[in-house]
């Protein structure tokens, strides 16, 4: 459970290297968000400010990253960037279609090449489905949320969608990949090397991690404050 | 070794009391106490593994009273009963392994503990984790593409039951999907990719 106190433990004035040895999943914040690495003893506002990144909307994503179950305090929302939140978001979805499924598609090409062919098959068509529900999922967030959020933001925003919709649309695009774990960990034949198994599942988690965190964003961090400026409209 | 109890209890007076009641008596121990089941608690309940279960019904809303019980079975295989803190409809108790009521002695709540873990054994625990040979029938329909309601006609069953096992499939493998599911009846032999396509 996050304590209060945890809550404000992160602050624009600690050092970007002591945030980051906290928790090395907040290394994705950071590279996403365009920040690049050599800042030497700066702190997170020295940083952030250079590259034009809001320091405390930066701390807020980190937030979900490092604490489990960190649920937002109401004046963080009232002051994050909400263009800084979308273009992670958007930078995100690249990052998971462009080097995460890239790489765990990689490993897991390797991994089955010595089962047998209807094998193999079964197992990419069941992959390949999940990019492609993942991908669709993404499509619809970038095509349909974000313009709107974006429209919102320049008060311009149509009454056809409200961010509501998109919270009862928020599919759970989770248990496929949950699925594809639970297959590569228990049910993957004895031929299979265990190195490369053991390297398609930090893959796995790695990214099942990461997605998790990034829906906690998506509803806790960017519908609520989406929602507010709608009924303020 | 005392057997290990899971309290589901929002109550702090209610849950220290049953704690020290079984403190008192031996043969069974609190592992755990949660005061609901949201976030991690669902987790917690699958990660640990207790024999017993006991759960305040008022933990859960209204509209998914009726079927807690099976969604903790989908969780966990432990017994699960329920302790009636204000009266619930009779109805919505059965699917418990037992009742406990805040007014029972305590030598009565250890008596009803353990005749719940009896049942409740007698029921289920008993299979084991691998797969029974009607699960893996049913598994081979859902692989094939199936509905419930073709499969309940098949072995002449009722789709509540066929949703029991699916259930338990989903709670033994792991795989929620039915696409995962496919590809674990292939990999198990279960299936002929031939009967997939």
């Amino acid at each position: 459970m996050t304590s209060s106190t945890e809550r404000h433990l992160l602050s624009a004035s600690m050092k970007m290297a002591d945030l980051m040895n906290l928790n090395f999943n907040l290394l994705g914040v950071l590279t996403r968000m365009g920040l690049p690495f050599g800042f030497g003893e700066e702190t997170v506002a020295e940083t952030c400010g250079k590259h034009g990144i809001h320091a405390e909307t930066f701390l807020l994503l980190c937030s979900v990253y490092a604490f489990d179950g960190y649920l937002p305090p109401k004046d963080l929302l009232l002051k994050a960037d909400l263009r800084d939140i979308v273009k992670y978001l958007r930078l995100s979805h690249s990052y998971y279609m462009d080097v995460a499924l890239k790489e765990l598609a990689a490993s897991l090409e390797t991994l089955i090449e010595p089962c047998d062919a209807r094998r193999r098959k079964i197992i990419w068509q069941f992959f390949a489905q999940y990019k492609d529900e993942l991908s669709k999922h993404f499509e619809y967030e970038e095509k349909v949320v974000f313009p709107h959020v974006e429209a919102v933001l320049n008060h311009h925003a149509g009454r056809e969608f409200s961010i509501g919709e998109y919270e009862e649309n928020h599919s759970n695009v989770e248990e496929k990949l949950e699925d594809l774990k639970n297959l590569v960990m228990k049910y993957l034949p004895a031929e299979c090397s265990q190195q490369l198994i053991y390297k398609a599942l930090f893959y796995i988690f790695t990214l099942e991690i990461d997605l998790e965190k990034h829906t906690l964003i998506e509803d806790n961090i960017l519908v609520p404050i989406v929602n507010r400026l709608e009924s303020h409209e | 070794m005392s057997k290990k109890v899971l309290l589901v209890v929002p109550s702090t007076i209610i849950a220290r009391g049953l704690e020290q009641i079984f403190n008192d008596l031996g043969e069974f121990e609190v592992s755990g106490i949660l005061s609901d089941l949201s976030g991690s608690g669902e987790t917690q309940v699958r990660t640990m593994d207790v024999d017993v279960i006991i759960v305040d019904p008022s933990v859960f809303d209204y509209a998914s009273r009726p079927y807690v019980r099976n969604n903790l079975a989908s969780l966990t295989s432990a017994a699960v009963l329920a302790l009636e803190s204000s009266p619930w409809d009779e109805e919505s108790l059965k699917q418990y392994d037992g009742v406990i009521s805040l007014y029972d002695a305590p030598t009565t709540v250890i008596r009803k503990v353990r005749s719940a873990l009896e049942g409740h054994s007698e029921n289920s625990r008993s299979e084991g984790e691998e797969l029974s040979q009607r699960e893996k029938e049913i598994l081979i329909c859902v692989a094939k593409g199936m509905l419930n309601k073709e499969i309940a006609d098949l072995y002449n069953l009722s789709i509540y039951t066929v949703i029991t096992h699916r259930k338990n499939i989903t709670r033994k493998t792991g795989i929620k999907t039915v696409a995962g599911l496919t590809v674990y009846a292939l990999l198990n032999n279960l299936i002929d990719i031939n009967s997939v396509e």
